[in-house]
């Protein structure tokens, strides 16, 4: 069957169809060699990488903001950054965190690269919009940074609440909304092309219920950007006009309504947790049963608790606004929606601890990572349930509580995963094998230090402490600093991860086409893969899942290279 | 061997348990409780702190408890169990977070309704709030209820609160006193009706565990019913500017005599009675 012959331009007997135009021109006109990484390549594994790589710069600008912010509250009072350049560092360290690390990340990075191998296409159903997709992204950081250089960058964090952000500097405001605007356009685009792909570019024989996990996790991530993105943008827009032409949408000097902001900015901006923890979770229902050499637990209601976070997603935004004053019955309803949440999330814990159990781990980097993120996540995830609780909300709203809570959400959970997943496809990536030993010391620092760092924030919260504050009160110090030190461990867990990544690309082992004995499809070729992900027709993976079935030598396929 | 395990998981979960409500009986996780709504809030928190713990400390185990029992082992070869799914399983686990969730979700509602949350305002108008243009004022929670005020002989003390970057004003309308500090007495229900000159701020009482945004054209109001004297700060929780750390106060709960006191030294109209 891998033998068929594959005939672009046949009609009739041929099985899987590429676009004819593909092979005439984008190759031909593509560049080779590294090349490729700069320039609009339309090969989503190059488009892949360039999010990859192109995230995990802002991400250490972010860190470097975070290390500030860290520096500034080692003292209660206001003595390393002026007041109004520390509210600009936050914001842009939030901005900067969601916008062009994590949500382009566990979306686009892995996204590009392993939804068209899940579902056998040799490119993402629409290539140049993909390609336009990742390129909205460096403009639009840099602008954002560069603001800050030039006339001070927006510093309303970035919830970009009214009238603050009315009132503070308006051109560093209208810069963070012009580049929000284009980092959402670009996961609208990115959206539109994994459902394109997920939905309409399946092999022929693989059915939807045979995808793996990540394919649903992706599919349910970008019905949320479908439809929640477009609600930011239509909002920030309406600020913008607010700003620049003094509407008064919402401001109430000229009789708007703050509320109504915050309504529309969480409608898209809760759902933006699960754009950024969704992907994640695909992500592990990946890594960990290749690792722990068991099938995937529970398939069928992991995908059913994807889509049911998907649905619950989109109800629950008012439980960031319950101080807001909000009626009552708007609290209950919020109350109930989002504790139900939890109950499609604990499936999918359950289903990951029975991967576990039973099974023959390896423990390597990236089952630590993982196992890091599930400890994490229950965390983060008990005290969402918790903040979800009205009554419990109005004491700890809006205070380091809150900050602690979405750092084990958004740390704890899709960075750890994100570390999980480079130390897991970094082999098929560059056919290079990551040095283990400095993998283990990376977890080991990163889990030690956000650890340190965000769980006495806990403490810091239900004590009195407001997020968003360079000074506090003097009784908070020492486990302020607690808490940097934690931040410290976690800045210095980069370099043996920076280290090992350039090293290890250099000098690695050669990780052959499937080191980890991986049944998913982008291991069924070379690595790093082919320009059209495979030589021959792509392979029907139906199981892919399927270990512990026969033994592992009777199972490895044979690859047909070119 | 299923009876000794049923015995080590039963013995374990025991141990959890107990663990659990130590830890709540004897960390000091809370600030001192200051207001009526406090003791309440704390017993909320000790019930999700004890499901939280035993969930966490759960959930860890099992992952830790994975790794080092079905780590490969040096020489092994092979995969392991080929366990897809078991239907049992999944329902258990299903229906545990849900009716846990139900009950939080019930039991916090209870709580919520025992803080006054659950008043509607019109029942609960304050004869000397005048309401804004579209008449309406939105409520936060500690909103005292009906049979409270009824119960309790002493009258609501009143206070229009006004916050501007970066300070509040406390303007007591009886006294026409207006002040930097929020005093009030102990035991006595407080209504503050409280509105923003510029942009959104907080106010926020650890002590009391109360919080309520304050809007900028939208009146909003909070209740409580300070019960021990002090000092406690009142905090701005929403970021509102570059001082919006520097943007706290004071609320002295003193004894009804020494409030008195205060009005008195403090009131335009001294003649006026409370």
């Amino acid at each position: 069957m891998v033998q068929t012959k594959f005939q672009a331009t046949g009609n009739g007997t041929m099985s899987i169809s590429l676009p004819p135009a593909t092979e005439n021109d984008s190759n031909s006109l593509q560049p080779t060699g590294w090349l490729r990484f700069i320039s609009f390549s339309l090969d989503h594994k190059v488009i892949g990488l360039q999010y990859l790589v192109c995230g995990f710069i802002f991400y250490l600008i972010g860190g470097v903001l975070a290390g500030a912010i860290r520096i500034e509250l080692l003292s209660p009072i206001s003595d390393f950054l002026a007041r109004d350049v520390y509210n600009q560092v936050l914001t842009l360290h939030g901005t900067i965190m969601i916008f062009l690390w994590i949500v382009p990340v566990v979306n686009g990075a892995f996204g590009n690269y392993l939804i068209p191998f899940y579902v056998g296409a040799r490119d993402m159903a629409f290539p140049r919009l993909n390609a336009v997709a990742f390129w909205m992204i460096p403009p639009a950081g840099l602008m954002l940074i560069t603001s800050y250089f030039i006339n001070g960058a927006a510093q309303s964090g970035w919830t970009a609440y009214p009238p603050l952000s009315i009132t503070t500097p308006a051109a560093g405001q209208i810069v963070w909304i012009v580049s929000v605007l284009l980092l959402g356009g670009s996961s609208i685009f990115g959206g539109i092309n994994f459902i394109a792909t997920i939905l309409k570019l399946r092999r022929p024989g693989l059915k939807l219920m045979q995808l793996p996990m990540y394919c649903w996790a992706m599919l349910g991530t970008s019905i949320l950007v479908v439809l929640s993105t477009p609600v930011l943008a239509g909002t920030l827009i309406l600020l913008s006009f607010d700003i620049v032409a003094h509407t008064g949408f919402f401001n109430p000097a000229l009789g708007g309504n703050v509320i109504v902001y915050q309504h529309l900015f969480w409608f898209y901006s809760h759902p933006a947790v699960y754009i950024m923890v969704l992907p994640a979770f695909g992500l592990v229902s990946e890594i960990l049963p290749v690792h722990c050499r068991k099938p995937l637990f529970g398939y069928t209601t992991m995908v059913y608790s994807i889509m049911g976070i998907v649905v619950l997603g989109l109800i629950v935004w008012a439980h960031h606004m319950f101080t807001s004053g909000t009626p009552p019955w708007m609290r209950l309803f919020f109350t109930i929606a989002t504790s139900f949440i939890a109950v499609p999330t604990g499936i999918k814990f359950f289903n990951w601890v029975a991967t576990l159990w039973g099974g023959r781990i390896t423990l390597n980097s990236a089952i630590l990572f993982s196992c890091g993120f599930i400890v994490n996540f229950v965390l983060g995830g008990i005290t969402g349930v918790a903040l979800a609780q009205v009554p419990f909300d109005i004491h700890v709203h809006d205070t380091y509580f809150v900050v602690a809570h979405f750092h084990y959400i958004v740390y704890g959970g899709s960075v750890f995963v994100i570390f999980s997943s480079i130390y897991h496809w970094y082999p098929k990536f560059t056919g290079k094998m990551l040095d283990e030993k400095l993998g283990i010391i990376h977890f080991a620092l990163t889990f030690i230090g956000f650890n340190l760092c965000f769980a006495p924030q806990h403490w810091l919260g239900l004590n009195g402490m407001p997020r968003r504050v360079a000074e506090y009160d003097p009784q908070f110090t020492l486990v302020n600093q607690i808490s940097s030190v934690g931040a410290l461990l976690m800045a210095i867990s980069t370099l043996p991860f920076l280290w090992n990544i350039i090293y290890s690309f250099i000098k690695g082992d050669k990780a052959g086409n499937n080191p980890w004995q991986a049944l998913t499809p982008e291991w069924l070729t070379t690595s790093p893969p082919p320009v059209e992900n495979w030589s021959g027709e792509a392979p029907l993976v139906t199981k892919p899942y399927g270990y512990g079935e026969k033994s592992s030598d009777e199972r490895n396929p044979t690859i047909t290279q070119a | 061997m299923p009876q000794k395990t049923a015995i080590y998981t039963i013995s374990i979960s025991l141990l959890i348990i107990i663990g659990g409500i130590w830890a709540i009986d004897n960390l000091n996780l809370l600030p001192v409780v200051a207001s009526s709504n406090a003791p309440i809030y704390d017993e909320l928190f000790k019930v999700l702190f004890v499901i939280g713990i035993i969930l966490f400390v759960g959930m860890t185990g099992l992952v830790i408890y994975s790794l080092i029992r079905f780590r490969k082992k040096p020489g092994q070869v092979g995969d392991g169990i080929a366990l897809e799914d078991n239907l049992p399983l999944e329902i258990f686990w299903t229906a545990v977070p849900a009716i846990v969730v139900l009950f939080v979700g019930l039991y916090s509602y209870d709580i919520y309704e025992r803080m006054g949350g659950m008043q509607s305002l019109s029942t609960n108008s304050h004869s000397h709030h005048s309401m804004n243009s579209e008449g309406k004022v939105w409520g936060g929670i500690g909103l005292t209820s009906q049979k409270a005020i009824e119960k309790n002989s002493l009258p609501m003390i009143n206070v229009d609160v006004t916050a501007l970057q970066f300070a509040f004003l406390f303007n007591y309308p009886e006294g026409e006193i207006v002040s930097g500090e929020l005093h009030v007495p102990r035991g006595q229900p407080v209504s503050l009706k409280m509105e923003s000159k510029d942009v959104i701020h907080a106010f926020w009482v650890p002590e009391f565990r109360l919080k309520q945004d304050v809007i900028p054209g939208q009146p909003t109001v909070i209740n409580f019913t300070p019960t021990k004297t002090g000092k406690y700060p009142i905090i701005c929780a929403e970021l509102c500017g570059p001082y919006h750390g520097g943007m706290r106060s004071t609320v002295v709960v003193e004894e009804p005599e020494e409030y008195q006191a205060w009005f008195k030294q403090n009131s335009k109209q001294p003649e006026m009675e409370l």
